[in-house]
């Protein structure tokens, strides 16, 4: 469905340090860097997947959002999807995607939020029956009914992203660029919208990538995903991989009757230790979970153990930390 | 087609939104449309000999661009347009299946004409029952009647044209107060919106008429009042052609161009 294939993409940015001196001298000569934004990238995604695509600030990830839905033309490298190349055949193209970009808004700032619908159907030429059938679902399933009336200057930064994917849906496209849907957004509206692109990907077969920060989006949703840092491809494939290769961490907290002999065993590092309580680091490859247990069983008078898998955020960062990218 | 119809309704739907806005704005050309008649009335009555336009066609010329300033104001601006370039919210825009030339040759026109209907039609049928000689007076004949709204309306398409090659100078230039400034002062000057063309010197009237800025204003309003002649109307009416093909032309070319290079940052 989506072939990318050794894109690259650089912009020349022009340098200006600070002060008066030097903003003068940018008036008659500038000195521009090149920033490669993305170097090589190629991947593939098979219909009704959905990718998480993550990497830190800055590492080309909206960039390559915006080339795919043919707002940026690369510098090198193809890319088709669906049979079109995006930034060739944008307007034929672009029927058949659905983009929201978390930072900016495509509604009418104005007036309320249906008129902005509305104002879609017709610019994507959506079938009156179609049209109908996608707004019910889009109400019922984003809890829009109460808000769509409502112009949209009056809505929360929570109300307004739940209408903005609506919004990118209308048209029933069959790929669905998110990029950061779930920016700045509570709890209950996170959920709501991750709870969301789920339901649209299982009943209507919907593509998705989706591009985040929050590791709890990817974690809901995405079963396969492509690490980007500094503009190359670092990781592609799937979540649980990604776990047993890097999070073999686990660890242990363990609360006792007050001692004062240090706990002595082989293979664990300690983490902290108090007369009462030590949190352990454990390498699952080198030792056994229970072995560690046994002994601590055997060391101290247990009074509650909890263990703990290396969160996916840890886990991130070390692979960020190995690849030298934070 | 549909497409530029629901533009144009939400446009209205905005500016009704402003009612207070539009009535302001209404008050503003009454009081700017009296002052500019009144400073001719005085020029006139000291005339030695005849002058170029009478002060009947002057005043209907005068009442006319104030009450369709909408259609002929280049600074008459589409903020909204000048953000989406600015702060790269172009690129929802960008998403669309439609080409940008033609959806934001609609905006634009939508906005005009939806101004144009809050404002244009409460100072009309006022200025047409004001006392002499501050009346607005008749057409000559229906069919410079016709003649009028078919000069006015191309006049509209012309002057949105001209205003596009606006917007797509900021995509370059990043700056929509630089761009606005020299289109709005060379262009206004010359679509006689300062001093009436028929009053400016012949030499300057010469530039006036060779530059497309005058189609929009003077010239359908110079046909309303029977000014120019219909014959010359109709040749008018060619050049308005011509030079609509022409613009619209450079601005779909300029327009690929830009956005070709068009870099949205951040997010």
């Amino acid at each position: 469905m989506i072939k990318v294939n050794g894109i690259s993409k650089s912009f020349k940015v022009a340098k200006r340090s600070t002060g008066v001196g030097h903003a003068l001298k940018g008036l008659f000569h500038r000195e521009y860097t090149t920033v490669e934004a993305l170097r090589d990238i190629s991947f593939s995604i098979e219909p009704g997947e959905i990718v998480g695509y993550i990497g830190p600030n800055g590492a080309g990830k909206s960039t390559t959002i915006k080339v795919m839905s043919g707002i940026l033309v690369p510098d090198r490298g193809s890319c088709s999807i669906m049979g079109y190349t995006p930034w060739m055949e944008r307007v034929p193209y672009v029927k058949n995607i659905g983009v929201v970009f978390g930072q900016r808004s495509q509604l009418w700032w104005d007036v309320p939020v249906m008129d902005s619908f509305q104002l879609l159907r017709d610019i994507y030429k959506v079938p009156e029956p179609e049209y109908r059938a996608n707004l019910t679902l889009l109400i019922e399933t984003l809890d829009l009914n109460e808000i769509v009336n409502t112009p949209v200057r009056q809505l929360s930064l929570g109300q307004r992203m739940r209408c903005e994917i609506a919004a990118s849906l209308l048209h029933s496209p069959q790929i669905l660029f998110l990029d950061e849907p779930t920016i700045g957004l509570d709890a209950v509206s996170k959920i709501a919208v991750r709870h969301f692109i789920q339901t649209i990907n299982q009943e209507k077969g919907v593509t998705v990538i989706l591009t985040t920060h929050d590791m709890n989006d990817i974690e809901a949703l995405a079963k396969r995903i492509i690490l980007i840092g500094k503009g190359s491809l670092l990781y592609d494939g799937n979540l649980q991989a990604l776990r047993s290769r890097f999070g073999t961490r686990k660890t242990i907290t363990a609360d006792y009757r007050e001692t004062d002999i240090p706990l002595d065993i082989p293979g664990v590092s300690v983490l902290s230790w108090s007369t009462e309580r030590a949190v352990l680091s454990v390498d699952t490859e080198q030792v056994m979970i229970s072995d560690v247990l046994t002994q601590l069983s055997r060391q101290v008078e247990l009074l509650d153990v909890t263990i703990d898998t290396q969160p996916i955020e840890d886990i991130i960062v070390q692979l960020y930390k190995e690849y030298q990218i934070s | 087609m549909k497409m530029y119809i629901s533009v144009f309704k939400l446009r209205l739907y905005n500016g009704l939104q402003y009612r207070s806005a539009a009535l302001a704005g209404i008050a503003t050309q009454f009081f700017w449309g009296f002052i500019i008649i009144m400073v001719f009335e005085a020029f006139y009555s000291q005339l030695a000999n005849t002058p170029p336009i009478s002060l009947t066609q002057l005043i209907t010329y005068i009442w006319l661009q104030q009450s369709f300033l909408a259609f002929i104001m280049l600074w008459f601006r589409d903020n909204e347009l000048f953000q989406l370039i600015t702060t790269g919210n172009i690129a929802y825009e960008l998403c669309r299946p439609s080409e940008i030339y033609g959806f934001w040759y609609a905006k634009l026109l939508a906005q005009r004409l939806a101004s144009a209907m809050l404002r244009s039609l409460p100072i009309l049928i006022v200025a047409f029952f004001l006392p002499q000689p501050y009346r607005l007076s008749l057409p000559p004949d229906p069919s410079t009647l016709l003649l009028f709204s078919i000069t006015l309306i191309l006049g509209l398409f012309v002057l949105v044209s001209i205003s596009m090659l606006i917007y797509i100078s900021v995509f370059v230039t990043m700056s929509p107060v630089g761009s606005l400034l020299m289109f709005g002062v060379i262009g206004e000057f010359f679509a006689g919106m300062v001093i009436p063309i028929p009053l400016m010197p012949v030499w300057l009237q010469h530039i006036a008429n060779l530059l497309p800025f005058h189609l929009a204003a003077d010239f359908p309003f110079r046909v309303y009042s029977g000014h120019i002649p219909k014959e010359e109307a109709l040749t008018g009416i060619i050049t308005q052609f011509i030079w609509l093909a022409a613009l619209v032309g450079l601005g779909s070319f300029a327009m690929r161009r830009a956005l070709r290079r068009v870099v949205v940052q951040g997010g």
